[in-house]
C-alpha cells in the first residue's frame, strides 16, 4: 500500500492516452501444439434387467458422479401432475429408510441425490466421495425398488409443489417456454412441462405408488457413473445393488413430435413487463444425421456462441439485449433450434427485425471460411473443456445415451467437425435458416408491442 | 484431492502470479483478479464497477472491438468476467494449446484498453438489459443481494446497489472510465492465475514476456469498509411487482473472513447445519414439521462464502405462503439458533455436514474454472491461494463448540429483516 490518499478526482491519463503505447499494437501469438489424452477406461453394458450402464474412470478428484435417465412419458392429461409429485417424493422414504435416513446415509459419504422430471424422462443425479459409491448405489436401489411414498410426506410435498408451480409460472422465461411449446406443439404431451395446480391437488398417494410400479423401470433406462472408480468393479457393484429392481415393462418413450413448420409469431401479453422474451424455433436434424456437424457449425455462426452474427449485431452493435442465443433441442429421433433473446419493450420490434435479417443473411450470404473455422475451433474446444470435469462428462454421456449414442460418438465427433467443408456449412445455412422456416412467440407488454409488431408484420396479435 | 503444488512470483511491476499445474485434462484456465469491486465505486456512480467490467471486453490496443471474444472462442475457449463487492475477475478456459494466446489477451487489456464513447454507450444499453433480465422484469430479482444490504448497512459502500441505478449508469463518462482504470487496474493491484495443463518454467517465461512491460503504476490505498454492526433489529419491506408469494431475508454480520478465517468457516458449517439437505434443522422444522415455508436457505456471503473482505453477511432466506407470518418464521429461526448455541450440533450431524461440504468443494473444484477463480480470489483477499487446498482440513476441524459460538453470535438484536411483499404476481 502506498501512503497517498485518493482525491475525489485522481489525476489520470485520458482514455486516448490509456489506449496506446509507444510500442504500438502487437501480433496475436499462434496456437501451440494441442496435447491429446488417452481415452478414459470405459465400460458400456446392458444388464439382464434391461438397464444400460456406462462407467468411466476419471480420477481427477476423489468423487463419483451418477446420472440416470428413465424414459417417463405419458399421454394422459394428468400424467404431468402425477409425475411431478412422484419426483418430489421419490426420495422421501423407503421400506428401509425414512426421508431423514435417506439424507443422512448419503451425507455420511458426502453424497447428494436429486430427482427431477420433464415430459420425456425422470432424471436422478447425484454424487458421493468415491469410496462411498456402495452407499450411493444402495440408496439409489432402495428408492428405485422400494420408494414408500409415506402419506404425510406426499401430502406436504403436494402443498409445496403447488407453491412452487405458482413461483415458476411467475418467471418470464417459464411463461415464454410454455407459450412456445403450445405454439409449436399444441396439446402434445411434450408441452406439459409444469402440471396444472388442480391436477396436482387431485393426485392421491395411491396414484403415485401405482405410477412408480408401472413406470420407474430399468428396461430402456440408462445409468452413468464417472469418477475415481474402476469401471468393471463399479458395474459389478451396480449389478449387486440393483438386482432387485425388475419389471416386465419397458420405460415409456415420448411419442414422436409433429414437425415445427414456419409461420407467424404469436404475441403473448404480459401486462406491465419492461422486457420482452423473443423465442423462435425451426425444425432441424438430430445428432445422428450426416448433416448434423455442418448444421452445428452453421448454428454457431448464426447465434450459437458469443462471436456469432446475431450477438455481434443485436448486443455488441445495437445494445438491444444482454444475451441472445441459438441452440439445438434434441428429442427422440428429431431436433429443433431454439433462439432466445430478451429485449426492452421499446426495442423489441427492432430486435425482431434484426433477427429476421440475420436469419435471411445466413440463407443468402452463407458463412465465410473464417467464420466456419472459428466455429469449428470453438466446437472442438468446447467439447474438450465441457467434458473435462466428472460432472460435465457424466451429463454429456447421459444426454447421448438418451438418443441411443455411446461414448464413441464423443470420441469421434471432433473428427466429424474437422471434416465439415465450408460448402457443407453453406448448404446447412441455406437449408435451415431461411426466415420463413421459423416460427415462435414474443412475450411482453402488448400495449407497447402491438403497434410496432403490427407494422413489422408476421406477428399474430392477441 | 492432493492439492497441486502452487508456484508464486511477483513481476517487477507488482503483478502477483499464481501457477497451479494439473495435467489431468489438456485444458488451461487463465484469470485476472483486480482489487476493486462495487464497494469502491463513488456515490453518484452506482453500478460503475460492473459497467467497467463490460468495457474491458471492448477492445485494447492490439485488439479491435469483438476481437477478444473471437480470439478466445476461435481458439476453442470460453470466457467471462464478474464483479463482486471487493474484486472484479476476468477469465478464459481453453484447450492448453491456447495458453500463450490467453496470456496475450489479458496482458493487452491490462496494458492499454480502448475505451470509447461509442462502446460505453453500447455497454450501458447492454447492462440495462442485464438488469431488466435479472432484476426488474422477474420475480425476486435482486433478492436478497440488492435489497438486504441497505437494511443491514449504513455506509454507501456497503449498502448501495452494485448493479446500479439507470440514471447513474447513463451519466457515466469516458473520463470516469479512464480515472477508474488508472486508479484501480494497475498491475500492482491485480493477481494473475494460470491453472491446468501447464509447464511451470515455460509459463513463467510467457508471463514475463507478455505482462513484463505493463507499466507499474501506484497501487491505490485500500479503504476500510468497516462499520459497526446494527444496533437492534432493522426492518424493511420491499414491494416486488412480479412475486406471487411473500419472502423473507435475514442478514447478520459475520466474523472478518481474513482476520478470523476459522470463525468465519464455523459460520459456513452453521449454514449447512441449518439448511443443507432434508436432515438439516431449518428444513426439518420450517419446511416439513411446521410447514411454514416453501423453501429455506442459509449461507455466508451475498453471493457465496469467502467472496469478500470484512464486512460480510450471513443470510437466511425463505419463500413462504401468505398464511405464514414472518415473525413466526423468525421465532423458529431464533429457537433453532438458541438450541445450537446451547448444545452445538451433535458429532454425527457435524460429521455428515462436513463430509458433504468437503465433497461439494471437490465437486466445484473439479471444474477447472472454479478452481482457478478460487485460487485467484484467495490470493487477492487473503494473500494465500493455498487456502483453497486447506479448506477440507479446516472445515473438518470445526468443532461443535465452534458452531455453537457462531450460532450464539447471530443475535435478534443485531440483524436486518427484509420482507418481500408480493404485488399479486402480475401473471
Amino acid at each position: 500500500m502506498t501512503a497517498t490518499t485518493t482525491p475525489a478526482t485522481p489525476p489520470h491519463r485520458s482514455a486516448e492516452e490509456i489506449g496506446r503505447t509507444v510500442r504500438g499494437p502487437r501480433p496475436l501469438p499462434p496456437l501451440g501444439e494441442q496435447r491429446t489424452v488417452a481415452e478414459p477406461l470405459t465400460v458400456d453394458t446392458l444388464l439382464p434387467n434391461g438397464l444400460r450402464v456406462i462407467a468411466v474412470r476419471r480420477p481427477a478428484v476423489p468423487l463419483v458422479e451418477m446420472r440416470m435417465r428413465i424414459p417417463f412419458a405419458g399421454e394422459s392429461a394428468t400424467h404431468a401432475a402425477r409425475a411431478e409429485l412422484l419426483a418430489s417424493t421419490l426420495l422421501c422414504g423407503t421400506g428401509r429408510r425414512t426421508r431423514m435416513q435417506v439424507d443422512t446415509d448419503l451425507a455420511r459419504v458426502g453424497g447428494e441425490l436429486d430427482a427431477a422430471v420433464d415430459p420425456e424422462r425422470l432424471s436422478l443425479s447425484g454424487s458421493a466421495l468415491a469410496d462411498g459409491l456402495d452407499v450411493l448405489l444402495d440408496v439409489l436401489a432402495d428408492v428405485l425398488a422400494g420408494a414408500a411414498y409415506p402419506d404425510d410426506e406426499v401430502r406436504r410435498e403436494r402443498e409445496r409443489l403447488l407453491e412452487r408451480i405458482t413461483v415458476a409460472r411467475s418467471q418470464p422465461r417459464v411463461i415464454a417456454r410454455e407459450a412456445l411449446q403450445r405454439h409449436r406443439y399444441g396439446d402434445h404431451p411434450f408441452t406439459r412441462e409444469i402440471p396444472e395446480p388442480e391436477d396436482v391437488a387431485a393426485v392421491s398417494v395411491e396414484d403415485v405408488r401405482a405410477m412408480h410400479a408401472d413406470a420407474v423401470v430399468p428396461r430402456g433406462s440408462v445409468l452413468v457413473l464417472v469418477g475415481d472408480i474402476d469401471p468393471t468393479r463399479a458395474i459389478d457393484a451396480v449389478i449387486g445393488a440393483l438386482s432387485g429392481w425388475q419389471s416386465e415393462r419397458a420405460a415409456t418413450e415420448l411419442p414422436s413430435l409433429p414437425e415445427v413448420s414456419g409461420g407467424d409469431l404469436l404475441l403473448v401479453p404480459r401486462p406491465g413487463a419492461v422486457q420482452s422474451q423473443i423465442r423462435l424455433s425451426t425444425q432441424v436434424v438430430p445428432r445422428t444425421d450426416p448433416a448434423y456437424p455442418a448444421l452445428q457449425l452453421a448454428n454457431l455462426v448464426f447465434g450459437g456462441f458469443f462471436s456469432s452474427r446475431l450477438v455481434e449485431n443485436i448486443r455488441e452493435d445495437k445494445g438491444y439485449t444482454y444475451s441472445a442465443h441459438s441452440s439445438p433441442e434434441f428429442t427422440p429421433g428429431a431436433a429443433t433450434l431454439l433462439l432466445d433473446a430478451d429485449t426492452a419493450s421499446e426495442v423489441t420490434a427492432p430486435a425482431l427485425l434484426e433477427i429476421r435479417y440475420e436469419l435471411g443473411r445466413m440463407a443468402v450470404t452463407p458463412p465465410a471460411e473464417a467464420e466456419v473455422e472459428s466455429a469449428r475451433r470453438f466446437a472442438v474446444g468446447a467439447l474438450l473443456t465441457s467434458t473435462a470435469s466428472q460432472a460435465g462428462l457424466a451429463s454429456m454421456l447421459l444426454t447421448l445415451a438418451g438418443v441411443g449414442l455411446g461414448p464413441d460418438w464423443l470420441r469421434d465427433h471432433p473428427g466429424r467437425l474437422e471434416r465439415v467443408t465450408v460448402a457443407e456449412v453453406a448448404e446447412a445455412a441455406r437449408r435451415f435458416f431461411a426466415p420463413t422456416r421459423w416460427t415462435g412467440v414474443v412475450v411482453g407488454d402488448a400495449d407497447r408491442l402491438s403497434a410496432p409488431l403490427a407494422a413489422l408484420g408476421g406477428v399474430r396479435l392477441p | 484431492m492432493a492439492a497441486p503444488q502452487l508456484h508464486r512470483f511477483t513481476l517487477p511491476n507488482g503483478l502477483r502470479v499464481v501457477l497451479a499445474p494439473d495435467h489431468s485434462a489438456p485444458v488451461i484456465a487463465v484469470s485476472v483478479h483486480y482489487d476493486v469491486g462495487f464497494r469502491s465505486e463513488p456515490e453518484g456512480r452506482t453500478g460503475f464497477a460492473h459497467l467497467f467490467e463490460h468495457l474491458m471486453f471492448q477492445g485494447s490496443e492490439s485488439l479491435e472491438k469483438l476481437a477478444h471474444f473471437r480470439h478466445v472462442q476461435g481458439s476453442g475457449g470460453t470466457f467471462n468476467g464478474s464483479t463482486h463487492p471487493d474484486y472484479t475477475d476476468y477469465f478464459e478456459v481453453l484447450p492448453s494449446a491456447a495458453l500463450e494466446r490467453a496470456l496475450f489477451l489479458e496482458a493487452d487489456r491490462m496494458r492499454a484498453p480502448r475505451i470509447t464513447e461509442e462502446n460505453l454507450r453500447n455497454q450501458v444499453d447492454v447492462v440495462k438489459e442485464e438488469i431488466r433480465l435479472n432484476v426488474l422484469n422477474r420475480p425476486y430479482g435482486g433478492f436478497p443481494w440488492i435489497h438486504l444490504p441497505p437494511v443491514l448497512y449504513r455506509t454507501f459502500a456497503n449498502a448501495h446497489n452494485g448493479y446500479g441505478d439507470f440514471t447513474d449508469l447513463e451519466q457515466a463518462t469516458v473520463d470516469d472510465c479512464a480515472a477508474f482504470f488508472d486508479t484501480y487496474y494497475s498491475p500492482g493491484n491485480a493477481v494473475l492465475t494460470v491453472a491446468g495443463d501447464l509447464d511451470v518454467a515455460t509459463t513463467t517465461e510467457l508471463v514475463h514476456r507478455h505482462f513484463g512491460d505493463v507499466p507499474a503504476r501506484g497501487t491505490p490505498p485500500r479503504p476500510s469498509f468497516a462499520e459497526p454492526p446494527p444496533a437492534g433489529e432493522q426492518r424493511a419491506e420491499h414491494l416486488d411487482p412480479h412475486a406471487p408469494l411473500p419472502a423473507l431475508a435475514v442478514g447478520y454480520r459475520l466474523p472478518d473472513p481474513v482476520a478470523e478465517l476459522d470463525a468465519y468457516l464455523a459460520n459456513v458449517v452453521l449454514a449447512a447445519v441449518l439448511t443443507d439437505g432434508h436432515s438439516s434443522r431449518l428444513e426439518q422444522r420450517l419446511v416439513h414439521r411446521e410447514a411454514l415455508v416453501t423453501d429455506v436457505s442459509a449461507g455466508c456471503g451475498l453471493f457465496s462464502a469467502l467472496d469478500a473482505r470484512d464486512p460480510d453477511t450471513f443470510t437466511v432466506t425463505a419463500i413462504h405462503p401468505p398464511e405464514a407470518h414472518p415473525d413466526r418464521v423468525l421465532a423458529v429461526l431464533d429457537e433453532e439458533l438458541d438450541r445450537l448455541a446451547g448444545e452445538g450440533p451433535d458429532a454425527d450431524e457435524l460429521g455428515r455436514v462436513t463430509a458433504r461440504w468437503v465433497a461439494g468443494l471437490h465437486h466445484d473444484h473439479d471444474r477447472l474454472v472454479s478452481r482457478t477463480l478460487a485460487y485467484g480470489a484467495m490470493e487477492l483477499l487473503h494473500g494465500r491461494a493455498e487456502i483453497v487446498g486447506e479448506l477440507p482440513r479446516r472445515i473438518s476441524a470445526i468443532t461443535p463448540a465452534d458452531v455453537a459460538a457462531a450460532a450464539k453470535a447471530l443475535r435478534p438484536d443485531s440483524r436486518a429483516v427484509l420482507t418481500v411483499v408480493p404485488n399479486g404476481g402480475s401473471q
